[in-house]
């Protein structure tokens, strides 16, 4: 959906907001559901694995720390793009959101790095419990972040190209509120399963 | 029902200012987690400080304090929802038992 | 944009034959809210007789005692395809038939918020529904029940793809629902007409709007429930593994963590249908508009604190089983509240005896027994006698057949004139109602007998000399007679289509905005947007200047021009299903980049032409 779709359905609006907007945060607020019900399956199944290798045999705390810090950054970046975007400085906001994509893809790079370890230490999503829900959780996390990423790039694409500017503010703060989600959930993830092992 | 994207929204300073103490949060965090001193309370310390970053990412990176009060209920709503269950399944299964 | 050329609302005499004109490429492509409204309509029929045909087979099984007709392997791919199809394929889209033709029409829109995700809902569900019942020629179908409990669904129970169909069928038809119902809340929210506020919305929208709630909050928990057991079958993980520590019992949570809301998903649409037709036939506004409008918000919020009333006999503990006792048997109150009301609408009403109030009432009636064997299984310790018996088949029948499908069939004899222009026969829709109410009654009351005496659901024979012969050989009658009246429904609709009176704009004197425009409505639905002041525009003295009608001297409305482009997606995510449902995962590389192809072409072709 680009600002083609909006911009026919913005002459009715009962309630004075964006149709676009209302539709990303009702798809946030059914994202929680599902980020909930993963969590739940997360701590249901924790310490309920019969075989190792264990969360506290693995966790790399220092390592994960410095990747959520790289995502928290991100959310910063993102703000900065949209605001920049918002007073039509494109050229501000074409480097904040490639910098956003490119942290979020250096998040991504932080977890396959730490996946590949983890594999290569013998936990895998078939070994136990805490292997199948901690690939799971913190996959499908992933994955909305690589989603993300792809999205902003193609944002900073079309802002290369000139397809993307002030007028379009929107379509960068809909992009945003989703980034800013799934930083979120990481920010949840990063206490629940790293700190409260 | 109020409206305005116009709203005030938040300097670049006050961006950066959130973004340094979500930074700050997240290393009192991890100290939390390392001082055995605080073993007793680590659970709710740590479920509080991530609250507050939770609160903060969404209040005012995705200026939900200052949008529409529909956005907050689309939010809120579903995640009340959520949060009930996710708690009643953690009573059924004796996750708080540890 | 020249489809039609007629004018005057008012008298309804030039039919809007324009509105479903053109070939099939033009239905395809289409992302008219009316005429995908008609496509989901059209396909939900279709397997809500595949689904019925399927519960006739069984119960020409069940017919006798130790029947050979069906063996028990096609009677488990039967039992779990019928329920499967009725909630997934038939109950869930036929309502969101509804949806589509009838609410933007209500809130006097032009269309729904997104048009081309609307037809991209479409689509996926169709294929979807498709590949699930494809099963059927590869291997077998599903055969793990509708609810699918693990460890029957585990790989060691469940070789082959049966259930991977099941999986994969559910997630696509998950991604279908929830993109039609996030559609259908920014609509409802922000398409409204100048005036009306929420408390002045027609009852049918607003119980879509909470049914969307329900969706969007519900689906991500079986989905995920979904993912784990994929996952468990396709790469190996241990998550309903009881010997990896696995539980088997998560699987049932979060099934009925959606499961329950989906009750509500299939009844609360019924319960606005027939809080439309009630008042229109009883020629009154609705009684405590406020209590249905909050009753409906109540039981949508409380029916996701009910779950474990599925789950009573599987060992959960006093302090939980009480619990949702307790929160089960609240959910009558609001419930209850909303028949009261209804009863309350009907009376000192002049009463207008046709088709669509009988079917209401027929509702009414047999939802209340539907209901009352509920209250009666919320109880943990009465539960115990009853789960996993015919009583609650007979229970869940009446609530979704007598209940939900009573209000369908209502609401299609209310709206139908409106989706074609003609009347259906009275007398015809009379009789499709006498013959629907005694054979249901006569199919599924013995099953509470059946039920209390013992008799257990999902399996495909008994003995005879148990005592069951006499109720189920009634039962099996009763249904034949059920099934056959459905040819009536069909006949009448057939013999509508031939030489069916016209319409006209507003048959039944309907007092909502969906009856302020012709039968069929125009492409573009309302030339001038209405504006209203009233709960109920059309009865309110200040008609003349809230209806401005069909002003010829205002120029066609821009529509949104048709795309290919959502059903490219839909397709590619059926590849991907396909793919995964194989495990080649090139295949699954194309259907992604066939996805990928049409959101991008959908993202950056203009909405309008």
């Amino acid at each position: 959906m680009s600002h083609t779709e909006a911009a026919a359905m913005e002459v009715h609006s009962a309630t004075g907001l964006s149709s676009r907007k209302i539709l990303m945060w009702t798809f946030i607020g059914s994202e929680c559901m599902l980020f909930g019900s993963l969590i739940t399956t997360y701590l249901v199944y924790r310490g309920k694995s019969v075989v190792g290798p264990y969360p506290e045999d693995l966790l790399n705390i220092p390592f994960i720390t410095v990747t959520t810090f790289v995502l928290l950054m991100s959310s910063l970046m993102m703000v900065l793009a949209l605001a920049a975007v918002q007073r039509g400085d494109m050229k501000w906001g074409k480097v904040w959101l490639f910098m956003t994509a490119f942290l979020g893809m250096v998040f991504l790079g932080g977890q396959v790095f730490e996946f590949t370890h983890f594999v290569h230490e013998g936990l895998t999503l078939k070994t136990n419990l805490f292997g199948g829900t901690f690939f799971l959780l913190t996959g499908t996390h992933g994955a909305h972040v690589a989603v993300g990423v792809i999205w902003l790039l193609s944002l900073f694409l079309l802002a290369q190209r000139g397809r993307l500017t002030q007028a379009n503010a929107e379509t960068v703060e809909i992009a945003g509120l989703y980034w800013h989600f799934v930083d979120v959930v990481w920010i949840v993830l990063f206490t629940l399963i790293y700190l409260l092992v | 029902m109020s409206n305005g994207p116009e709203h005030a929204h938040p300097s670049t300073r006050t961006y950066v200012l959130v973004a340094a103490i979500l930074a700050v949060i997240t290393a009192v965090e991890v100290a939390v987690f390392y001082l055995e001193a605080l073993d007793p309370v680590l659970v709710p310390v740590l479920l509080t400080l991530s609250a507050a970053k939770f609160t903060m990412v969404v209040g005012l990176f995705m200026h939900l304090k200052f949008d529409a009060r529909l956005f907050r209920a689309l939010f809120i709503g579903p995640l009340f929802v959520a949060i009930a269950v996710m708690m009643a399944m953690f009573l059924m299964y004796g996750v708080f038992r540890g | 944009m020249s489809a039609t050329g007629a004018t005057a609302a008012e008298g309804g005499d030039h039919s809007h034959e324009g509105t479903y004109s053109g070939g099939p490429w033009s239905w395809i492509t289409t992302v008219d809210h009316k005429r995908i409204g008609v496509m989901y309509g059209l396909s939900a029929f279709f397997f809500f007789l595949v689904g019925g045909i399927e519960a006739l087979l069984m119960r020409l099984q069940l017919g006798s005692p130790e029947n050979t007709l069906i063996d028990p392997d096609l009677y488990n791919q039967l039992f779990t395809m019928h329920g499967t199809t009725m909630v997934f394929l038939a109950i869930m889209p036929l309502s969101a038939a509804f949806f589509n033709f009838i609410v933007p029409l209500q809130i006097g829109a032009r269309d729904v918020a997104f048009p081309r995700l609307n037809a991209f809902s479409f689509w996926l569900f169709f294929l979807g529904a498709l590949f699930m019942n494809a099963s059927f020629l590869f291997g077998g179908a599903p055969d793990a029940g509708w609810f699918g409990y693990a460890n029957l669904t585990s790989t060691q129970y469940s070789p082959g793809m049966r259930i991977d169909f099941w999986v994969i069928g559910l997630m696509v038809l998950g991604v279908s629902s929830i993109a039609g119902a996030l559609n259908f809340i920014v609509t409802i929210i922000n398409l409204r007409a100048e005036g009306m506020t929420f408390m002045r919305m027609p009852l049918f929208t607003w119980m879509t709007l909470i049914t969307s709630f329900l969706l969007v909050i519900a689906f991500p928990a079986i989905t995920v429930g979904l993912v784990l057991l994929m996952f468990d079958r396709m790469f190996g993980t241990l998550f309903f593994d009881p010997l990896a520590g696995g539980d088997v019992l998560l699987w049932q949570h979060l099934f009925w963590i959606f499961g329950h809301p989906e009750v509500y998903i299939l009844l609360l649409p019924g319960l606005g249908m027939v809080s439309e037709i009630i008042p229109v036939f009883s020629r009154k506004p609705l009684f405590g508009y406020a209590f249905v409008v909050y009753s409906g918000i109540l039981i949508a919020f409380l029916g996701f604190g009910v779950w474990a009333h599925h789950m009573f006999a599987v060992g959960l503990g006093p302090v939980a089983n009480t619990v949702f006792s307790a929160t089960t048997m609240l959910i009558a109150i609001p419930t209850g509240v909303k028949i009261f009301n209804w009863i309350a609408t009907l009376w000192g009403g002049s009463l207008r005896m046709q088709t669509p109030l009988y079917f209401s009432l027929g509702f009414i009636s047999m939802f209340i027994i539907g209901g009352l064997s509920g209250v009666m299984h919320a109880s943990a310790a009465s539960d115990l006698q009853q789960t996993d018996t015919y009583f609650i088949v007979a229970h869940i029948h009446y609530v979704l057949f007598g209940g939900v499908m009573f209000a369908l069939f209502a609401g299609m004899y209310y709206w139908i004139p409106k989706i074609t222009g003609r009347m259906l026969s009275d007398r015809l829709g009379k009789l499709h109602f006498w013959i629907m109410l005694v054979s249901f009654n006569v199919t599924f009351f013995p099953q509470h007998f059946l039920g209390l005496h013992g008799m257990p659901r999902r399996t495909f024979t008994y003995e005879s000399g148990l005592g069951f012969e006499a109720m189920n050989l009634m039962s099996t009658v009763g249904s034949m007679v059920l099934g056959a009246s459905m040819l009536i429904f069909l006949w009448n609709v057939l013999r509508m289509l031939r030489k069916g009176e016209p319409a006209g704009a507003n048959p039944w004197e309907g007092s909502t905005l969906e009856w302020s425009t012709t039968s069929p409505p125009p492409h573009y639905n309302f030339r001038v947007l209405p504006t209203v002041h009233s709960r109920d525009p059309l009865w309110a003295e200040d008609t003349g200047d809230s209806m401005p009608g069909d002003d010829p001297s205002v120029a066609d409305p821009h529509m949104p021009g048709p795309s290919f482009y959502p059903l490219l997606s839909a397709v590619g995510i059926i590849v991907m299903a396909a793919g995964a449902l194989t495990t080649t995962f090139p295949v699954v590389f194309v259907g992604v980049g066939v996805l990928l192809f049409g959101v991008y072409g959908w993202a950056f072709q203009p909405l309008e032409h």
